[in-house]
């Protein structure tokens, strides 16, 4: 509800809707005040899938409107291709990604695969820790964007925060006018003033435009905060900006994270802190671009570092925390990969306490996964060494156990 | 003295200056103040009936909108030789995104036209046959469902022809591709597979549906000018003979174009929300072979031995278009009159129905020979 | 923190009885949080939904695993699901049903918590009586604030108007009051036994 009267504030023209689980209620409400003359003028195009909402997206956003749409996972997915065509042709559209397991097994709950799979679409990619700072991100994704002529994707907790009542502030139209100016483009489709868009660039000139694209993300490190700096003095409360540190300053060991589980995260380092350990926590909150010297400049100092994140590169182990190494080059400190809440496994206050207890004592792999059944894994990696025959793993388990029905907490 | 009918058939088709006409029934290329939109300079093949069909159409559109027009284009031969950093062909505001996606970016232009107010401009969706039958189906489906205020034009060379000829959605039966090769005993392209989005077009009962030739260009520039004065979804499909990718000689483009017509293998129509409303009747019947013969991707039928099994289903796959759409000739038309015109075309085939040749005037002759050209 | 677990069946509106509960704490200038664990949503199936309310910003987002208070909506769920999984010793559980906890089968778990604060109310037939639906989600809220005291009445009232109108809301009001007093009366009648 939050992120759809914020995108409603910012006016956009034409928003585009394809369901999918978690992100319809968003469009479902924006579809509303449409109807309703509320958000006026506003095209409204109920497409027929989301590689058709993001390419209505284009067309809208070439013509020189402010555009807007919703995604998540599997339909992230769909629209990849014109994702890269969005960023290359440096159109600004903000979207929201509802994050989302992607399948196989389909998963509808909650982690970062989706947007991680497409870190390197060209989008400038920002995560909300709560819903307030979702609504935030949105009034300032759409300023970023058109000041950088960049898409924008603000990533916020599919159902962790997407389904979560929570206390928000919706600011005053006025407000938002204000903050975000009418959208003016350098170079639009009018037939007053004729242009090409979107050309065939050989190999004299690709690398340029690309190089470009980059450039530009570099220059998003500058932006960024700087828009968070005006936000707040025009709202009146902090959100936003490149990363956020919490009690990190005299901390031995840091935890990195992205996202809603920051905020468990912080009760947890608070009934530590309160025992006396040291440790403190670094949020990103821009993950593209990713703010190398920051993220290395928060974290330089302490003993260990504890990346937790919801994301998995199959065969390899960490994202964010590959991103966090690269920031690290040349320090010597301790670091450990978490992997956790893949699919919308809980990741409980319980849970965290453990794992921090372990990581302290520096008896963490480098590469963990919490919470993970290992008895389970174990039993299926057994079974396909010994019988050889390929097959669907999660099928597998479940015939293993016998599950029928759900499970609830 | 003999009686001799003479047909006057559209003189301005072939002979673009068409001076005989009322300046106002003249077509938009006989006119010096036309846009040409898609200008000079374009890297396309010598005889390309894309580049043909995109320019009759477009220039006709700019002239219906007063030049307020803005194109989304697919990716394909069209966009790829029309666009080559740093340079373009194009005279008005055009942009390409993707292979799938002219009917939904179309979509999303139109819908900021409109909220902006400015529904005085119109958008023209286009694509080659691989962009809108096969990987844009769906998108293009959903244009039409929607009803959304775009004119949707795929130009059908009948295989992905950028990509260097391979099978597409719209392909014909027995048609040679780099995919459909008529190795051992495959005819080439299998019968019984592709789609006819004309008529799925009309299924979606969308305001207006025509297919037109570059053989016919008044007919063709009609149609988009009839286009332009609805509004809703709109879809016109116009043949473009490919000559690289068929095996043709480039300067029988507009033949090939009017053989496909006049064989029956294209049915020329226009519709209006899922109903037929006019046809474009077959002069005079052409057996398919006339057409097939002056393309190699057909080469493997006329082989030794040839496959003649083959090349009568195509005749029937012609006569039941003919049976369905009603495009027989009318009854006095095409007969055995004395003297009866070839068409300037160089067509002098036999149809079936005809008693036997008539008197050729001299003229005649020589045009004939002329636009055959050396076999 | 005062952490309460709602568990129901998928259309029950468990959803939006931990919604409205977090909106009545709002309503006292308190901070609040309500989200569903989002398992199978079909009609009929066990669902669970969680409200966290304080007087501090509310961080933690994981499920409620150790509530304070437990509603349970529908009692055939008490067999199938562990309701009571996490709930402390102190901790206050009211179930709606016009039956007894020693005729729902529960009589041994006034051992493990404490009898005075596990309670019944018949919230489906006050709902049926007031709303003529058996809807007893909201109803169940005006018990639970005289269980538990953590909001009042008026609170979980002006929450109840302010998302619903008309007779619905007047119906839901009307329950949940009566639902209030019910177990006031219940909570009374313990003491003085």
């Amino acid at each position: 509800m939050g992120v759809a009267e914020a995108v409603a504030l910012c006016r956009p023209e034409v928003v585009c809707a394809y369901p999918i689980t978690p992100q319809t209620h968003i469009v479902e409400h924006l579809s509303d005040m449409v109807r309703a003359g509320d958000l006026d003028p506003c095209e409204y195009v109920t497409v027929e899938s989301e590689f058709s909402a993001m390419s209505v997206c284009i067309g809208a956003s070439a013509a020189g409107a402010r555009a807007y749409t919703a995604t998540a996972s599997q339909g992230l997915l769909y629209m990849a291709e014109a994702l890269f065509n969005a960023s290359g042709l440096g159109l600004p559209i903000v979207m929201t990604c509802a994050n989302r397991a992607v399948g196989a097994p389909i998963n509808i709950w909650n982690d970062h695969s989706d947007a991680m799979s497409q870190r390197d679409s060209g989008w400038i990619q920002l995560y909300a820790e709560t819903n307030q700072e979702a609504l935030d991100l949105h009034i300032q994704a759409f300023r970023i964007a058109e000041e950088l002529s960049l898409p924008v994707m603000v990533c916020m907790d599919g159902f962790i925060l997407t389904h979560a009542f929570e206390r928000i502030d919706v600011p005053a139209q006025e407000q938002v006018d204000s903050f975000l100016p009418p959208f003016k483009p350098r170079q639009i489709l009018d037939p007053d003033d004729p242009v090409t868009i979107g050309a065939v660039v050989g190999p004299e000139a690709f690398f340029e435009v690309k190089y470009l694209a980059h450039a530009k993300q570099i220059d998003a490190l500058d932006l960024i905060p700087e828009i968070a700096s005006e936000f707040s003095t025009t709202f009146g409360r902090e959100s936003g900006g490149l990363i956020r540190s919490y009690r990190a300053d005299d901390a031995e060991t840091i935890v990195v994270a992205l996202g809603s589980v920051l905020g468990t995260i912080e009760d947890v380092v608070d009934e530590l802190r309160e025992q006396g350990v040291k440790i403190g926590v670094v949020a990103i909150k821009s993950f593209r671009p990713f703010p190398l010297e920051e993220v290395r400049e928060a974290l330089c100092d302490a003993e260990r570092v504890v990346v937790l994140e919801k994301a998995l590169a199959v065969g390899i182990g960490g994202i964010v925390s590959a991103n966090v190494r690269m920031a690290l080059s040349g320090i010597h400190l301790h670091g450990y990969t978490v992997i956790a809440g893949l699919g919308g496994r809980p990741i409980t206050k319980k849970s965290l306490h453990r794992l921090f207890a372990d990581a302290i004592e520096d008896e963490l792999e480098p590469l963990s996964f919490l919470d993970l059944d290992r008895e389970r894994v174990d039993r299926e990696l057994r079974r396909m060494r010994d019988e050889h025959r390929p097959g669907p793993h999660a099928e597998n388990i479940v015939r293993d156990m016998g599950i029928v029905g759900s499970r609830s907490h | 003295m003999p009686y001799q009918k003479l047909k006057m058939y559209q003189t301005g088709t072939f002979v673009v200056g068409n001076r005989l006409l009322d300046p106002d029934e003249r077509s938009v290329q006989a006119r010096t103040e036309r846009s040409n939109t898609l200008t000079s300079g374009h890297r396309a093949c010598q005889g390309c009936g894309e580049a043909l069909g995109a320019r009759y159409a477009l220039d006709a559109a700019m002239r219906a909108t007063e030049g307020k027009l803005i194109a989304a284009n697919a990716t394909g031969c069209l966009e790829v030789f029309s666009t080559p950093f740093p340079e373009s062909s194009w005279q008005l505001p055009w942009i390409h995104s993707l292979f799938a996606n002219a009917a939904p970016v179309a979509t999303g232009v139109q819908a900021a036209l409109r909220a902006k107010g400015r529904t005085d401009v119109r958008v023209v969706g286009q694509g080659g046959d691989g962009g809108t039958v096969d990987i844009g189906f769906a998108c293009l489906s959903g244009m039409f469902e929607r009803n959304d205020d775009v004119l949707y034009i795929c130009y059908d060379n009948e295989a992905y022809m950028n990509t260097g000829v391979q099978r597409s959605g719209a392909t014909p039966p027995a048609v040679r591709t780099a995919n459909t090769k008529p190795i051992g005993d495959h005819p080439g392209n299998v019968f019984g597979q592709g789609k006819n989005v004309p008529l799925i077009a009309m299924a979606h009962e969308i305001p207006y549906v025509a297919t037109a030739t570059v053989a016919e260009l008044r007919d063709l520039e009609h149609k988009v000018e009839r286009a332009m004065e609805l509004r809703g979804a709109r879809y016109i499909h116009i043949f473009v003979p490919c000559p690289l990718g068929w095996g043709s000689a480039s300067r029988d483009t507009i033949r090939l174009a009017r053989l496909v017509k006049e064989t029956g293998l294209f049915p020329v129509f226009e519709a209006e929300h899922g109903e037929v409303t006019g046809v474009s009747k077959i002069r005079r019947r052409i057996p398919v072979e006339e057409y097939l013969k002056l393309q190699r991707r057909y080469a493997h039928l006329f082989g030794d031995p040839p496959r003649t099994d083959i090349v009568e289903r195509i005749q029937a796959d012609a006569d039941r278009n003919i049976r369905r759409f009603g495009l027989q000739p009318d009854e006095d038309e095409g007969r055995d009159l004395p003297g009866a015109a070839t068409d300037a075309a160089g067509l002098d085939a036999k149809p079936h129905d005809l008693a036997g040749p008539g008197e050729e005037s001299d003229l005649m002759r020589m045009l004939a020979e002329t636009h055959r050209g050396p076999q | 923190m005062f952490e309460v677990r709602i568990h129901g069946r998928g259309g029950q509106g468990a959803v939006t009885a931990a919604e409205l509960l977090s909106v009545a704490a709002f309503n006292e200038g308190r901070h609040a949080q309500a989200f569903p664990s989002f398992g199978s949503e079909r009609s009929g199936a066990p669902v669970v939904a969680f409200c966290r309310i304080d007087d501090r910003e509310i961080r933690v987002r994981d499920p409620v695993a150790e509530p304070d208070a437990l509603i349970i909506q529908d009692p055939t769920l008490l067999h199938q699901v562990n309701v009571f999984s996490g709930l402390s010793p102190e901790g206050c559980i009211l179930i709606n049903s016009g039956r007894s906890l020693d005729e729902l089968g529960l009589g041994d778990l006034t051992e493990r918590f404490r009898h005075e604060r596990m309670l019944t109310v018949p919230a489906t037939d006050l709902a049926r009586e007031h709303l003529g639906r058996p809807v007893p989600n909201l109803v169940l809220l005006g018990g639970f604030a005289a269980l538990s005291g953590v909001v009042s009445l008026d609170s979980v009232a002006a929450a109840i108007r302010g998302k619903y109108s008309g007779k619905v809301a007047e119906g839901n009001v009307a329950a949940a009051t009566e639902a209030f007093g019910f177990v006031r009366g219940e909570i009374e009648e313990v003491a003085r036994a």
